[in-house]
């Protein structure tokens, strides 16, 4: 099993290497002043100066990489010019509200996503398939940032019932900070109020950035599902009397959904690009707003150090998919 | 042929996607000739701003009191082009480099792969913002961007279908009678490498018409006054919710369009791909 | 003494997408208590329809149109699929697969898979919770020692993919016994083995057989394997019964033109390749009358006609044909 994560973390560190490389390479391929470049349209002639030192860009390329590869080991991801505060810790305060965020519409994807593809797949044909492979198609066509749009429009502006935008009520006194989690740190609190507030306002942003990964995940449970029915140890399992129940919900699922796991890695890419939307529409104070932001005021620093730190995340994502992988299906395990 | 065709129109869900796409492209085409007010492309007539969905403006108005309807059907053509155009770049860029990096091997074809990898593993829209905002937004540096982020898809693809094929007993019969790599390449290989090309390309437009929607929404694509769907949403974000009509239309024209590629997509890959038993 | 298993008059039918398919059309078969009973017929003839109905798993679009299954004295097509899986599957009426690579879950442990069937269909004998779960894996260990599979105590905890083939049939029989069946189905269980193999599985069954005073009901295409192993004999053609006896008997003195012609092609017996002329009827439009005659040397007129009367053979058996009416 360990043997297993290392040879798969082995795997990815060139391409860690390779992403190293290409944002050094997206500083440096502007013709112009490279130092003016990464500073942004915002910076200073203070902030200027102080960047060209600071990467040596008066040096030879090598030792300007080898200068970069070395601050981004110590987790020195530059200065914002928009913020003037290490970048690094702008993105260590955010990490924590996009992080609840993407884990929320991940499991509303999941746990609502993989019973919906069996229930699809065990009525074959019958209308609630039909009305959730509808679904599925439309899901993945729809653009997110008009799905906020439209659900702020009917549950926030004509019905009332959800907040437009932000994570807490500002009227509310935010409870400290341990975790970062604003949930979390809620019920650390005892603030219960703050906690119910907290989640009326993750509802919207989380259920708009669930929908495309919804639609993914039951349409691949669905096909994995029928598939594994069609199998023969589903009949010799009949025969032996397994209970209906369980033999879809525990014997066959665990078959049906190694496909689906797959697809988990995948969306996990379209969560990250699919917040950045989200955020920005609904104000959420993550690293998605946070690189909208950045695009805006043209901070170049910033929007490097989010292209590193996304590339990282979804390398470690897709360990972690695979590793579940081998958890589910022991035969994958010993072919390594 | 005619089996292929015959199969294709039985497949409900592609022959709907087939009839989105048609209909899309003919708006496209035609734009001016079917838009009821062509020259609200530009024009402003702040008189009629705002006005709610009528038979005389069949989406309703916007804020400088242009038709809504023809704004759409203009837009058509703007997501069209550059989808297109994004799709095509990507598939000149990949498609060659798949062949050279599943035909050739050795470190040529392990760098080619290296770097496919590294830039598919970055999100997209990440990876696509990052580029355009050091171009400086506009419609070309995002199509520029959306093209340099797409093309590992088709390198990946041919790759693995070229790698397949070269192996196979049929190419060492052909170099055994003396025929060049060239030829191998070009008239054996890439045909058969052609149909997941053909299905990922259709899926490719939907994408890039959704990601290149995104783009517009954030102003890293195309600029006022232009009808593009995506701007024409971020637009209408201050009117709301007085004027639902101002953003409802257009994403739903971004809803079937792409819905319209995604079908006939899923259709060709299950037309393509008969062995894999597909549970639709 | 009444038979254990008594099929009669067998009628099912198929929906499908070219039309109604007759794929059982009058089955009828015995099976005496601890006797062994072969049913022998060529793919397509509706051997595992006939399988599927005994045991209530028919597909979607199936239906029993006529008949009986008698099952210690109850009629099995009357019961709800409730009742079936409660009252009559692993308990009453154990079941051996043809592949046994295929018929496993390959995601879970066997042991998992073998403990579920017990979980609910094992005799109470009293024990609850985790007693009851030791027992069960006890018993299990027994089964897999008497089954002659390596390592009983481990093999529990290993995935179907880590056994051999011959190894991963025993495991099925001993499935198939755990719960205490009377019958026990077994559907071409050697089919997917090697020769040798092939041999010490049917010499197992024979031991189990008595050992266990269990009924064995055998499907296979293969007369070789029926001539070692089975007391009883039925062989069926187009889905109908057309010959039913001991098995000595027929295979001494087949009376059936068709029980005839399939011994002569068995690979011991043949002397050439001819094989038997004609093909199979097909279940979608059935002949009005025998079904064997138009590939039948011994055909006349009247077999055409209609349906041929049952009658007997020398031997004793029944047979489906105007010679022996």
């Amino acid at each position: 099993m360990l043997r297993f994560v290392l040879r798969r973390c082995a795997l990815v560190v060139p391409s860690l290497l390779g992403l190293l490389v290409v944002t050094f390479l997206l500083i440096h391929a502007v013709p112009s002043d490279p130092a003016v470049a990464m500073a942004g349209d915002a910076a200073t002639p203070e902030q200027i100066e102080r960047l060209r030192q600071q990467y040596g860009l008066d040096r030879p390329i090598w030792e300007q990489f080898a200068v970069y590869v070395g601050r981004v080991a110590q987790l020195d991801l530059g200065e914002s010019a928009f913020s003037h505060r290490p970048v690094m810790i702008d993105i260590a305060q955010r990490l924590p509200a996009t992080l609840e965020l993407t884990f929320c519409a991940l499991a509303i994807s999941v746990f609502l996503g993989v019973p919906l593809g069996v229930v699809s797949a065990l009525n074959h044909n019958a209308w609630p398939d039909y009305v959730l492979r509808i679904f599925s198609v439309m899901g993945i066509a729809l653009a997110a940032f008009w799905v906020a749009i439209m659900l702020q429009l009917l549950f926030s502006m004509q019905l009332g019932w959800l907040p437009l935008r932000g994570d807490l009520t500002s009227t509310l006194p935010r409870p400290d900070r341990v975790t970062g989690f604003l949930t979390v740190d809620c019920l650390i609190a005892g603030r219960w109020d703050a906690f119910a507030d907290a989640l009326r306002h993750l509802a919207l942003p989380a259920l708009t950035l669930s929908l495309g990964g919804l639609a993914t995940i039951v349409r691949f449970t669905r096909a994995g599902t029928l598939d594994t029915l069609q199998q023969d140890f589903v009949f010799y399992e009949r025969a032996m009397g397994y209970r209906w129940l369980r033999l879809v919900w525990i014997f066959v699922l665990r078959n049906s959904v190694t496909a689906t796991v797959t697809q988990i890695g995948l969306l996990f890419g379209g969560l990250i690009a699919g917040g950045v939307v989200v955020e920005a529409i609904f104000d959420w104070p993550g690293i998605g707003s946070y690189t909208v932001q950045a695009i805006l005021t043209g901070d170049r620093q910033v929007m490097l150090a989010v292209t590193l730190l996304v590339g990282t995340v979804y390398a470690a994502v897709n360990i972690l998919v695979d590793v579940v992988h081998g958890l589910l299906d022991p035969r994958l395990m010993e072919r390594g | 042929m005619r089996a292929i065709l015959r199969k294709l129109t039985r497949d409900l869900p592609a022959m709907l996607g087939l009839g989105i796409v048609l209909v899309v492209l003919l708006i496209a085409i035609l734009g001016p000739l079917l838009a009821p007010y062509p020259g609200d492309a530009a024009a402003s007539h702040l008189a009629r701003r705002l006005k709610p969905p009528s038979a005389d403006f069949l989406f309703g108005t916007d804020n400088l009191g242009r038709d809504i309807f023809s704004r759409v059907i203009l837009g058509a053509r703007g997501a069209l082009a550059i989808a297109l155009t994004v799709v095509s770049v990507a598939m000149l860029i990949g498609v060659p480099l798949g062949l050279i990096a599943g035909f050739r091997g050795g470190w040529l074809s392990e760098t080619i792969m290296r770097v496919t990898d590294v830039v598919l593993a970055i999100p997209q829209l990440v990876l696509a913002l990052a580029l355009a905002q050091l171009m400086s937004p506009s419609l070309e540096s995002a199509m520029l961007a959306l093209s340099l982020t797409y093309w590992p898809f088709f390198t990946r693809i041919v790759y693995a279908e070229t790698r397949r094929l070269s192996s196979s007993l049929f190419v060492d019969a052909l170099r055994g009678v003396g025929a060049g790599s060239g030829r191998i390449v070009f008239l054996h290989i890439l045909p058969n490498a052609l149909s997941p090309v053909i299905v990922r390309a259709t899926i490719g437009l939907g994408f890039t018409i959704l990601v290149a929607a995104v783009l517009g929404f954030l102003g890293m694509g195309a600029t006022p006054p232009a009808p593009d769907w995506g701007l024409t949403i971020a637009e209408s974000r201050t009117y709301l919710p007085r004027a639902w009509w101002y953003a409802t239309f257009p994403g739903l024209a971004i809803l079937i369009t792409v819905m319209g590629f995604n079908l006939l997509g899923d259709g060709l890959r299950d037309l393509a791909d008969p062995r894999i038993r597909r549970s639709r | 003494m009444t038979p254990l298993l008594s099929v009669r008059g067998l009628k099912v039918s198929i929906r499908t997408d070219e039309g109604i398919a007759q794929v059982l059309d009058d089955v009828g078969l015995e099976l005496e208590r601890g006797r062994i009973l072969g049913v022998v017929g060529e793919s397509g003839c509706g051997k595992s329809t006939l399988i599927r109905a005994i045991m209530g798993i028919l597909p979607r679009g199936a239906r029993v149109e006529k008949g009986e299954i008698w099952f210690e004295g109850e009629n099995l097509l009357v019961f709800s699929e409730d009742e079936l899986n409660r009252d009559v599957r692993s308990s009453r009426i154990g079941f051996i697969p043809q592949d046994p690579l295929l018929a496993l879950n390959p995601v879970f442990k066997v042991g998992a898979q073998l403990l579920e069937v017990m979980r609910w269909h094992a005799p109470d004998d009293g024990a609850r919770g985790a007693e009851r779960r030791k027992r069960h894996v006890g018993r299990l260990v027994e089964l897999l020692r008497r089954m002659q599979v390596p390592d009983p105590e481990t093999a529990l905890e290993r995935y179907p993919h880590q056994f051999s083939g011959g190894q991963r049939q025993r495991l099925l029989i001993a499935a198939a016994l755990a719960c205490g069946p009377r019958l026990v189905i077994a559907d071409e269980p050697t089919t997917a083995l090697d020769v040798t193999t092939q041999h010490q599985i049917l010499l197992l069954l024979r031991e189990l057989v008595g050992e266990f005073g269990i009924s064995l009901l055998f499907v296979t295409h293969d007369f070789g394997v029926v001539a070692e192993l089975c007391d009883d004999l039925c062989v069926i053609y187009a889905g109908q019964t057309v010959e039913a006896g001991a098995v000595l008997p027929i295979l001494d003195a087949p009376a059936h033109p068709y029980t005839r012609a399939l011994l002569a092609c068995h690979p011991d017996r043949a002397t050439s390749f001819a094989g038997i002329p004609g093909s199979v009827p097909s279940p979608l439009t059935p002949p009005t009358g025998c079904r064997f005659a138009p590939r039948c040397g011994d055909a006349r007129a009247v077999c055409s006609a209609g349906q041929p009367p049952q009658g007997r053979s020398g031997s004793g058996a029944e047979v489906r044909c105007v010679q022996y009416a």
